[in-house]
């Protein structure tokens, strides 16, 4: 198997060494709960003060505004169960989008079997919703809309500007899921008007189990944890120290790098795509051409499957994801590619490689080459393709 | 996640390709759940499977439950093939994931399927075969 080669950064990335190295003393040196009173537990809770004035500043948020949580999925299920639930006097109707990942999409089924009512907004082939369709979508009685900042599977970055500035101009409260986008693309709350905004730590460089609820200051939110007055009593639990630590330290990271970052993703993204698309015959690039994040490149490879595709990839030491069903164990594929309009058999063939800023341009090539022979052998095996060649 | 075997026959499948004019020819499945499957019979006049050959589009246990089947009806009469039920293939495989054994079902149907194309080109009927049903989810109801 040679060396690993790891294009899996949407799922998780590695911690980096200034991350690692920042937060190790709060395991074993400043280890106090920071809710003491004693001057030791003083030390954790100005090292979270620091954590939390860096994870605001990422997004042009003030620090009073950042609420530490265990990660993505508990900041998406906070906004919306909290927003709606606050808000049910007002209205039960929420917006949202196909593509949404499931920490949203299922807090929205959640919602529904409580008497809620959710519009679920189509997207088009390259998974962009339509800022048209939202306002067409806005009714009296509507609290929240909730729309990604960029999606997890195809890349595709959403108008979120325009979305917070429709929401707004309506006064319905705005969040969005930032998970894939926090720290990749830039991102302003005040600018793009949004009143929520999720985000993980360990998709940027940091550790995982740590993520943020950003909430406006004027937004009120009941607590989705009860049992204690951690984070201005509307998030329970005693304080994960070196975990956000290690979030403010990426998120101070993230920020100083972006740009250079982003631009070298780019490059080695679209060298990715331009190769595979030019050397693959029948493949497609799914999501958006030009607004996609900078490390994503997604794949449909005609007449084969994800999972084989994904195990004899595994093989050569290459770690990449699936949309496909058997990845997941449903029998469904994902319900992003479908809602692109994707037919089943291609939304079956997908392939996910997502970079991180240590690629190189020689793990690419390797990975073109193990995919042009993998792509080969599974059509020689495939009866779609022996099907699709007899007819042409 | 896969048995030692489930992964032997996923990198070396066995049987794998097609037959020029097979006595029968079966295809399973549906694009929808993502596997499809294709078994080519070569019967001789004593009704012995002289040879088989299958295509699969699917997962890592689509492939090694085709090849595997494969196996199990190569040499033997059709009336041995149709004994070769999915429990035997997962089996021989060493035991399937749970979320993997609708595999199995479909490799035991694509038999079936072939066999049928081959009683029907012979005018004959096999004693025991059903019609297969094209559609595994429905396999998977009864």
């Amino acid at each position: 198997m040679g060396e690993r080669i790891y294009l899996d950064n949407a799922a998780t990335t590695k911690v980096s060494e200034e991350v690692l190295q920042e937060m190790l003393p709060y395991f074993r040196e400043t280890y106090a709960n920071p809710s003491a009173i004693y001057s030791f537990a003083g030390e954790a809770k100005k090292a979270v003060g620091i954590a939390r004035e860096r994870a605001a500043a990422l997004i042009g948020a003030k620090p009073n505004e950042i609420y530490f949580t265990a990660g993505g999925s508990e900041s998406d299920n906070w906004a919306v169960r909290a927003v709606a639930e606050g808000l049910s006097d007002k209205g039960r109707h929420i917006i949202t989008s196909k593509i949404e990942h499931h920490a949203v999409l299922h807090t929205c089924e959640y919602l529904e079997k409580r008497g809620y009512e959710v519009t679920y907004l189509d997207v088009d082939g390259e998974g962009m919703i339509s800022p048209a369709a939202l306002e067409k979508a806005i009714r009296p009685d509507t609290v929240l809309i909730s729309v990604m900042a960029a999606n997890n599977e195809i890349g595709t970055i959403q108008p979120v500007a325009k979305i917070g500035e429709i929401a707004h101009a309506r006064g319905i409260f705005f969040h969005t899921d930032a998970v894939q986008a926090y720290g990749h693309v830039p991102l302003n709350v005040g600018e793009m008007h949004i009143d929520l905004l999720s985000a993980s730590g360990h998709k940027l460089y940091g550790p995982k189990g740590v993520g943020i609820l950003y909430i406006r200051e004027n937004v009120r939110l009941q607590p989705l944890i009860h049992g204690g007055a951690q984070e201005r009593g509307r998030r329970a639990g005693t304080l994960n120290v070196p975990g956000i630590v290690g979030f403010g330290t990426a998120a101070a990271l993230a920020g100083e790098t972006m740009q250079e970052r982003a631009a070298r993703e780019t490059a080695l993204r679209d060298y990715l795509i331009d190769r595979v698309l030019a050397e693959i015959p029948y493949t497609r690039l799914n999501g958006h051409r030009q607004e996609r994040l900078s490390n994503n490149a997604h794949f449909c490879f005609r007449f084969i499957e994800g999972e084989s595709l994904l195990i004899l990839l595994d093989q050569r030491g290459i770690c990449g994801s699936s949309g496909s069903a058997c990845t997941s164990g449903a029998l469904d594929p994902s319900h992003v590619l479908l809602a692109i309009g994707l037919p089943h058999e291609i939304a079956h063939g997908s392939l996910r490689l997502t970079l991180s800023a240590e690629n190189t341009r020689e793990e690419l090539d390797r990975t073109v080459e193990a995919l042009k022979e993998i792509v080969g052998r599974l059509r020689d095996m495939s009866p779609l393709y022996e099907d699709f060649v007899r007819k042409a | 996640m896969y048995s030692e075997k489930v992964m032997d026959h996923f990198n070396n499948p066995r049987n794998m390709g097609e037959i020029e004019n097979p006595s029968g020819v079966g295809t399973v499945g549906n694009a929808k759940c993502g596997d499809i499957m294709r078994m080519y019979l070569d019967v001789d006049e004593a009704g012995v499977i002289r040879d088989v050959k299958f295509k699969t589009f699917g997962c890592g246990a689509a492939v090694a439950t085709s090849s595997m089947a494969t196996e199990l009806v190569k040499g033997k009469t059709v009336q041995e093939a149709l004994q070769v039920t999915n429990k035997a293939v997962m089996e021989a495989l060493d035991g399937l994931p749970p979320v993997k054994v609708h595999c199995s079902l479909l490799a035991e149907e694509a038999i079936h399927a072939a066999l049928w194309d081959y009683a029907k080109k012979q005018g004959i009927t096999i004693e025991g075969l059903k019609e297969p049903v094209a559609d595994i989810d429905e396999i998977a109801e009864v």
